[in-house]
């Protein structure tokens, strides 16, 4: 016991400080049900594309089992940034200016720690992906958080990173296709927000890991705005779109100058990402479009079902264009988030994420991944009509789980551009 | 068109309804591609495939190569039709190579499949010669994997 409170007392008060993820608590939640339909994983359902592995395998079969450099194999940043260039036409120098990282969490990481002093400010929009703000806080920086909402799509506008400067904003946080909401961004917003980052000379840490996982319109890379190439940090990585988010693999972009500081924590912290990843992540470059276009398809007509889905049942569900998740608005049900959540696993055994994991302008909505089977998917979804119907207390049938709507867009639905 | 035909053959018991709404599409244009894809023989049956072997059902599959003397005007085709006419023939197709037709049969036994080899397939006209290959154990049927092991292992929560 003493030796426990002597303990707390020598952890770092930023670290102690940290608020526990909102998502914690339901682990222990979960571990003590069974049969539980999980629509609560951030990453795809797929395994790794089988000649991803067969070629890791090879790999480790002839040996490449030693370090590589500190920036990643050099073929590696080569195919990285043809890759780039071919698909949002931005040259980066796969010599100078892109690092292979652990996952984007490191280049996240990386990032901040490189960038910030003390009190510098980052801007975050949310709801957003959970490691944002604690990375700001654990590199000194202090996060402040631009609210998105449904009614503009989870957009961040131009006038509200405008509204947040102060003398100590150094970073803007834009993550687009976005986790939980599944929004994605209008090039004419990117373009209006780059206007504003160049004014007050921002930063823009850019994560698109979900960029290719976009299923209405085309992907605006940040770096590909005018002028944006030379004050973006591009984060990108295989984990979505290749279905490889066990291999931890993952690569920054951005100004050389910038990118050998972040090399340099790189190099003390971490030295190299695996080399059997890297290579695993050359194989999927080079080989990979054919089984991710497959992927992809398969999640756009999950992304459709699970949609109609929700508003058949009677929650309102703004049309996510991109990653894998869709963000219904609980707010009829009279449940926070969190009640919706531990009610639905209780009673109906699926596993949602309250939207308040993802920040507080998540409360209201719920974050479903549609990463899962067409079966488990449709089950999950008949659970949820009847847990709703019953909130509801109306004599709202669910005929089947999936069935065209009479009317296409739901309360809260954005026109199509 | 294509999209439709894709899904279908994927899960053959998805209803128009969820096709459309899969693809975001009309789910009477969807609907009548269907009916057309069927009167157009594009669509050549609906099948379950079932794993016998798990149920314990005494079954023996055979490939069979088969050389052919070709005749004239109808080459191949006609010898063929003669094969594939049989029910015990599961598929029959024309091939490239040191052989001309490579056929797959069906039976109880062993015995049976034995039979129809030696009395109906080898000892028909224009049939040169045969080869016949028992299928020990099927790993992969018609793009699924029997018995895959892989699981789903992912966490159940994750950020």
């Amino acid at each position: 016991m003493t030796l426990q409170t002597d303990w707390r007392g020598m952890i770092n008060p930023a670290v102690r400080d940290l608020p526990p993820s909102g998502i914690r608590r339901f682990f222990d939640l979960v571990t003590e049900v069974k049969g539980i339909i999980s629509l609560g994983v951030g990453e795809p359902d797929f395994v790794t594309p089988w000649h991803i592995r067969e070629a890791c395998v090879y790999s480790l079969e002839k040996g490449y089992t030693m370090y590589t450099s500190n920036h990643g194999m050099l073929e590696l940043r080569e195919e990285i940034a043809r890759d780039i260039r071919d698909t949002y036409k931005v040259d980066y120098n796969p010599r100078s200016e892109i690092l292979v990282t652990v996952g984007v969490s490191e280049g996240l990481d990386l990032a901040m720690r490189t960038l910030l002093r003390p009190g510098d400010e980052v801007m975050i929009p949310q709801p957003s992906y959970v490691s944002y703000a604690p990375c700001v806080i654990l590199a000194g920086g202090r996060p402040v958080y631009l609210k998105t909402s449904v009614e503009d799509g989870f957009q961040l506008a131009a006038e509200q990173v405008e509204k947040a400067i102060t003398p100590k904003a150094r970073i803007l946080v834009l993550s687009y296709p976005n986790n939980p909401t599944g929004a994605t961004i209008d090039r004419k917003n990117l373009l209006e927000i780059a206007e504003v980052a160049a004014a007050h000379n921002l930063v823009v840490i850019s994560d698109e890991v979900y960029d290719k996982l976009t299923y209405v319109g085309e992907h605006t890379c940040v770096s590909s705005l005018p002028g944006m190439r030379e004050r973006t940090v591009l984060l990108n990585g295989f984990s979505k779109a290749y279905a490889m988010t066990g291999w931890r693999v993952g690569y920054a972009a951005g100004n050389g100058d910038f990118i050998s500081a972040m090399t340099k924590i790189h190099q003390y912290t971490m030295l190299c990402a695996p080399i059997t990843a890297q290579l695993a992540a050359l194989e999927a470059l080079k080989n990979g479009r054919r089984e991710m276009r497959k992927m992809i398809d398969m999640y756009n007509r999950r992304r459709r079902l699970v949609v109609d889905a929700f508003r058949e049942i009677g929650l309102p569900c703004f049309e996510p264009r991109g990653a894998f998740y869709a963000f219904p608005d609980i707010r009829s049900t009279g449940l926070t988030s969190e009640e919706f959540a531990v009610q639905l696993l209780n009673e109906e055994k699926v596993l949602v994420v309250p939207g308040n994991a993802f920040g507080e302008q998540g409360e209201g909505f719920v974050r479903c991944a549609y990463a899962a089977s067409l079966e488990d998917l449709g089950e999950a979804l008949k659970r949820m009509g009847s847990f709703v119907k019953r909130r509801l207390g109306r004599g709202k049938v669910l005929t089947a789980s999936f069935r065209k709507p009479e009317q296409d867009e739901g309360e809260g639905m954005r026109q199509t551009v | 068109m294509r999209e439709v035909l894709e899904l279908l053959e994927s899960d053959a018991r998805l209803t128009a309804g969820q096709i459309a709404t899969m693809l975001g599409r009309d789910e009477e244009e969807v609907a009548r591609i269907i009916k057309e894809s069927e009167e157009k023989k594009l669509i050549q049956g609906y099948f379950t495939l079932v794993d016998w072997d798990k149920l314990g059902a005494e079954k023996v599959s055979a490939v069979i190569e088969v050389k052919i003397s070709p005749q004239r005007d109808v080459g191949f085709d006609a010898v063929a039709e003669r094969i594939y006419r049989f029910p015990e023939v599961r598929s029959v197709r024309l091939m490239s190579g040191a052989y001309d037709l490579i056929v797959m049969i069906e039976g109880g036994t062993m015995k049976e499949v034995a039979h129809f080899v030696s009395f109906k397939l080898a000892s028909m006209e224009y049939v040169l010669s045969t080869a016949t290959h028992f299928v020990l154990k099927t790993y992969k049927h018609h793009g699924v994997i029997i018995d895959d092991k892989e699981e789903d292992r992912r966490q159940v929560i994750m950020p």
